[in-house]
């Protein structure tokens, strides 16, 4: 084209015409591909996650430095007065500690998810022809390396620190398995409220309210045995507990197959139910 | 009306939307044939954005229903999912990541390979006049790249329907103008537009037909021009030689119109209203007639026009609703 457009001004903004020619060739060639996969369109958000944690890395402080503080200061804080030393308690807390840890940044999905919203990016996708809850299963999937990324954290100074798990690396990376998977189930917990909650602050307080008691509440720290009968009840049904006698038992070397049982059956009972709220929610938003 | 459902890109009757006690929506229909650009016309809070929510398939009506070529927005959402595309009163687009990732993203996401996705995405930030910031994230881009940005988006896999929910609030005259042009290259390919706006001259310039939308309720529908002449003819504009005579011009086009005078700030200016309803008059004739009894009185004019009404006054004319200000003006 020889038209006289006076283009490549100085500055870019300023520049900009938009042409018949130009546009109209991109809505000519914008035919429709066909649809993807749910599991590519999952793949694709969890994708979305990944490039989030490229652009904000600040979000991996809670995957990184809460831990780190929450190992040393129990371990410290405890390991004297209940297991005579540091040492001895640390081949009781880590895998417990590594538990609560993990199961408390779960809570930051529900605020990824209720962020995400105020914004409107979620408009645009709910309006594509895709595998409804891919977006919000993508999201988790980029969760579950942030919990990866807390593991390794924790596991590297529990090591430093005198850890030393008889199942070798093969229970560890069990162990860290089922604490994933269960993990990635427990989540839709919070995308749930990170749906129908108004504020991030909200979200934020709500968890707390559930996550404090669930994982403080447990066996993460002593022996329920000293504990009086009706808090034994309670640690009795709750699958944080369970979790953390599985993921201990693993990384132990002496795997049990009840308890290991016990957490995924949990895991397919939370996920079923709040998976079904959660898209209950996302649909009718 | 028509009922030539192949040539309607939307039909609604009765869409209700409720928020607890408030009425966002109270019985909207609309007939918007395939390939112009239909304006919903409101001020904030009319309920524009809660209409289109419910026809791009984010929000279900709690009464009446609506079909998008032909396919129920509820029952069939998934294949008027496929139809559409929403560029949002709020970015619809990630601000963290960058032009490209954003496209590149939603472009995986409507089925393209990456390779074809990265095609696709450098293919419409040249069109958009975006490469340089391609790379720069989103929440550093001017409003009116963000608008474009948010458009592009939009238009990854030609949409046969493009809901724009007030696409220019905000933007400074140099990005509306480029939004407007956009707007205008898109239908001319063939794309239906439903575009919102509380801004008169942006439905007037883009809208081929238009419904004004006041308190959840489709108050006036029509074309820019039948709107216009519902409320008047339009209006002629004089400007005097002497400031002195405009006394003396006043009453000859009171007269002469039989409607209201508007002394214009300018001393030598002033605008009556041309009467629509005058005797089966045109306005053009009426008009004349006023400059000829203004020479006949002595009265030198300088400069004269004849205006159409502006949609501004067909506006103030339907949601006039001060007299009943008892329904409910509390909800934001």
């Amino acid at each position: 084209m020889t038209t006289a457009t006076p283009e490549k001004e100085t500055a870019p903004s300023v520049a900009y015409v938009p042409t018949a020619e130009g546009l109209g060739a991109v809505l000519a060639s914008g035919e429709q591909p066909p649809r993807p996969s749910a599991w590519s369109a999952s793949v694709t958000f969890g994708w979305r996650a990944m490039l989030k944690i490229k652009h904000v890395p600040d979000q991996l402080f809670d995957v990184t430095a809460f831990p780190i503080m929450m190992t040393l200061m129990f371990t410290y804080l405890f390991g004297g007065a209940l297991a005579g030393s540091t040492g001895e308690y640390l081949q009781f807390l880590l895998p417990g500690i590594l538990v609560m840890s993990i199961v408390m940044i779960t809570m930051y999905t529900g605020v990824g998810v209720n962020t995400d919203i105020e914004k409107g990016v979620f408009d645009r996708f709910r309006t594509l022809p895709i595998w409804r809850p891919s977006a919000l299963v993508g999201a988790l999937l980029g969760d579950v390396c942030r919990y990866l990324i807390g593991s390794t954290v924790i596991l590297t100074l529990g090591l430093i620190l005198g850890f030393r798990p008889e199942g070798g690396l093969t229970g560890v990376l069990l162990g860290v398995a089922l604490l994933v998977a269960f993990s990635f189930a427990f989540s839709w917990i919070w995308t749930m409220f990170g749906l129908f909650l108004k504020s991030e602050k909200s979200v934020m307080g709500v968890s707390m309210l559930v996550l404090f008691p669930m994982t403080f509440l447990s066996n993460v720290f002593v022996n329920p045995e000293t504990m009086p009968g009706w808090l034994q009840a309670f640690v009795d049904v709750n699958p944080i507990a369970h979790l953390v006698a599985a993921v201990r038992s693993l990384m132990a070397g002496t795997p049990d197959g009840g308890e290991i049982l016990w957490t995924l059956i949990s895991g397919g009972v939370i996920l079923a139910i709040f998976g079904t709220l959660t898209m209950r929610l996302y649909n009718r938003k | 009306m028509s009922k030539h459902r192949g040539d309607l890109a939307i039909q609604a009757s009765g869409l209700i939307k409720t928020f607890g006690k408030t009425k966002a929506v109270r019985g909207i229909d609309l007939e918007v044939p395939a390939g112009t650009v239909y304006g919903v016309l409101g001020p904030n809070g009319a309920g524009k954005t809660t209409a289109v929510r419910m026809l791009a398939t984010l929000l279900r009506p709690d009464g009446g229903e609506a079909t998008v070529f032909g396919h129920d927005i509820v029952r069939e959402a998934d294949a008027v999912r496929g139809k559409v595309s929403l560029t949002g009163q709020y970015a619809s687009i990630d601000e963290d990541l960058t032009g490209t990732e954003n496209l590149v993203l939603l472009g995986r996401l409507l089925g393209h390979r990456k390779p074809g996705a990265r095609k696709r995405a450098a293919e419409l930030l040249e069109a958009f006049g975006l490469t340089e910031a391609a790379d720069r994230q989103v929440k550093n881009y001017s409003g009116g790249m963000r608008r474009r940005i948010d458009i592009a988006a939009s238009i990854i896999k030609t949409p046969e329907l493009l809901f724009l929910d007030e696409p220019t609030t905000g933007l400074d005259p140099r990005s509306r103008n480029q939004v407007w042009d956009i707007v205008r290259i898109i239908v001319a390919q063939g794309t239906t537009v439903l575009l919102t706006t509380q801004y008169l001259d942006e439905a007037d310039q883009l809208a081929s037909r238009i419904a004004v939308i006041d308190q959840g309720r489709v108050i006036a529908d029509g074309t820019p021009g039948e709107l216009k002449s519902s409320v008047g003819a339009g209006s002629v504009h004089v400007r005097l030689r002497d400031a002195a005579q405009r006394p003396e011009a006043e009453r000859v086009l009171v007269r002469t119109l039989g409607t209201d005078v508007t002394l214009e700030p300018e001393p030598v200016a002033l605008t009556a209203r041309i009467s629509g309803e005058e005797s089966g008059r045109g306005a053009a004739e009426q008009a004349s007639r006023a400059l000829h009894e203004l020479a006949a009185a002595g009265i030198t004019v300088d400069d004269f026009s004849l205006g159409q009404p502006s949609l501004d006054e067909v506006f103030l004319a339907l949601t006039d609703h001060t007299a009943n200000p008892t329904d409910e003006e509390v909800a934001a």
